[in-house]
């Protein structure tokens, strides 16, 4: 469910804060671990956000996205953090963000396959997709942010949002492909062995 | 080819993302084209796996907390904490000035009740405690004429256990003032009676006895006058003698 925190109004006062960022901690949490790695880490990646939120809060734009503000704020935590510096050092930034590069599946339908998939099979291939892959992957289909709203917290253009989240979701495809068809054969056996 | 161009757009078309009229074009085909179908169909598939699989992790209640904590009204909370202090200071600085002004005026006021206790000891203890020795009123009463810089009346002393020995002038915070010997029971008690605004200049405006005086004493403001009687009687003879001369026109 997509849903917009514009805030309006002028009275931004700490109490608004709270009643505004809580509501968002789960989820923000969710995020920093998947960036993170790590429950420590993602402890203190949520926690500085959260400071530096409130910190910042007088200067937030009225009218503009609260959600999306956030994510912002904890992104660039994250990316200038010691975890994030040697993530975003060892991955290059995408060759071709200029436009979206648009995947073209042919081998469907795998709805199938996604059911029988075990759900840790498809977590850890998330978690091994580069960082900015995952976390637009995961603020698309798990936060279910639109695409501004994803270019508002990565700070990327709308086109640049596209591209990732397509090579992502190739990725994802094309990793899960040869675990998906294992996981099938294997399946396949087993009714077959239960069925002598 | 018309299937190839609705498969490029076909993730943004799940995600919402295309404009109103093309979703509806995208619909039509959809319903129409089983290829386009099936493949949509997988793609959602994997959307929501990956919905659920994202949901992965979940912060302790005591993270919450501390995190509640942290943000939860602290600035207000501060705000309030800095009033709060301020407030506390403030009280304080009150408190403390009322404290010292009340110490001020307390041993000031004791400091007058040594000093009369003083002279009526010092007096008492003289080979001549009074310069005009006499019983009589209308005798001790004149002798001061000249000497000090005002005129009172004493009591007239019939009927009560009081009897006047005599007096003398005497001097407290450099005013000018009569002291008075009165007996009672063997005991002596000293009336000594200031100009009460010259009195005041000089020593403050409170007459405090100490908390464990050595001697009963009372003291009252009367015509613009100051009188003190102080002694080693009952506190009853003091005060009876002080309501003889309260009673004085």
């Amino acid at each position: 469910m997509f849903y917009s925190m514009d805030v309006s109004g002028s009275n931004l006062q700490s109490d608004s804060f709270e009643e505004l960022a809580m509501p968002l901690f789960d989820q923000l949490y969710n995020f920093a671990h998947w960036l993170t790695r790590n429950r420590e880490e993602a402890e203190d990646l949520v926690q500085e956000t959260y400071a530096k939120a409130l910190k910042g809060f007088a200067s937030f734009r009225l009218g503009t996205n609260f959600r999306a503000w956030m994510y912002r704020i904890l992104r660039n935590a994250f990316l200038t953090s010691r975890t994030g510096l040697k993530v975003t050092m060892t991955v290059p930034l995408d060759a071709e963000e200029d436009g979206p590069e648009l995947a073209v599946e042919r081998d469907t339908p795998e709805s199938l396959l996604f059911e029988r998939m075990n759900q840790e099979v498809l977590q850890s291939a998330i978690d091994d997709l580069p960082v900015y892959s995952r976390e637009v992957l995961l603020l698309c289909e798990v936060e279910e942010m639109s695409y501004q709203e994803i270019s508002e917290a990565l700070s990327v253009p709308i086109g640049t949002v596209m591209s990732r989240l397509s090579r992502a979701r190739r990725t994802l495809r094309d990793r899960l492909r040869p675990r998906l068809q294992e996981s099938t054969t294997v399946a396949t056996a087993r009714e077959m062995n239960h069925g002598l | 080819m018309v299937c190839e161009s609705w498969r490029t757009k076909l993730d943004i078309y799940l995600d919402g993302e295309v404009a109103e009229t093309e979703m509806r074009n995208f619909d039509v085909h959809v319903r129409n084209c089983p290829s386009c179908a099936g493949d949509a169909l997988a793609r959602v598939q994997m959307k929501r796996s990956i919905q659920a699989a994202g949901k992965r992790f979940a912060p302790t209640s005591d993270f919450r907390r501390r995190v509640r904590m942290s943000i939860a009204p602290k600035a207000r909370r501060s705000l309030s904490l800095t009033w709060m202090l301020a407030a506390a200071l403030s009280l304080v600085v009150v408190a403390s000035s009322l404290s010292a002004y009340l110490g001020i005026q307390r041993t000031r006021g004791e400091q007058a009740y040594s000093e009369i206790a003083d002279l009526h000891v010092a007096t008492l203890a003289s080979s001549s405690p009074v310069d005009v020795v006499s019983t009589d009123r209308h005798t001790v009463k004149p002798w001061f004429q000249g000497k000090i810089p005002f005129a009172f009346d004493l009591p007239e002393l019939q009927n009560s256990d009081f009897s006047l020995l005599g007096g003398r002038m005497t001097f407290l915070g450099q005013t000018p003032g009569a002291h008075l010997i009165y007996d009672v029971r063997k005991h002596h008690i000293s009336v000594l009676v200031f100009q009460e605004r010259s009195l005041t200049a000089g020593l403050g405006g409170d007459f405090i006895s100490p908390k464990k005086p050595s001697f009963n004493m009372e003291t009252w403001s009367q015509g613009g006058l100051r009188y003190f009687v102080i002694g080693d009687a009952s506190a009853a003879d003091i005060n009876n003698l002080s309501n003889l001369f309260k009673a004085t026109p």
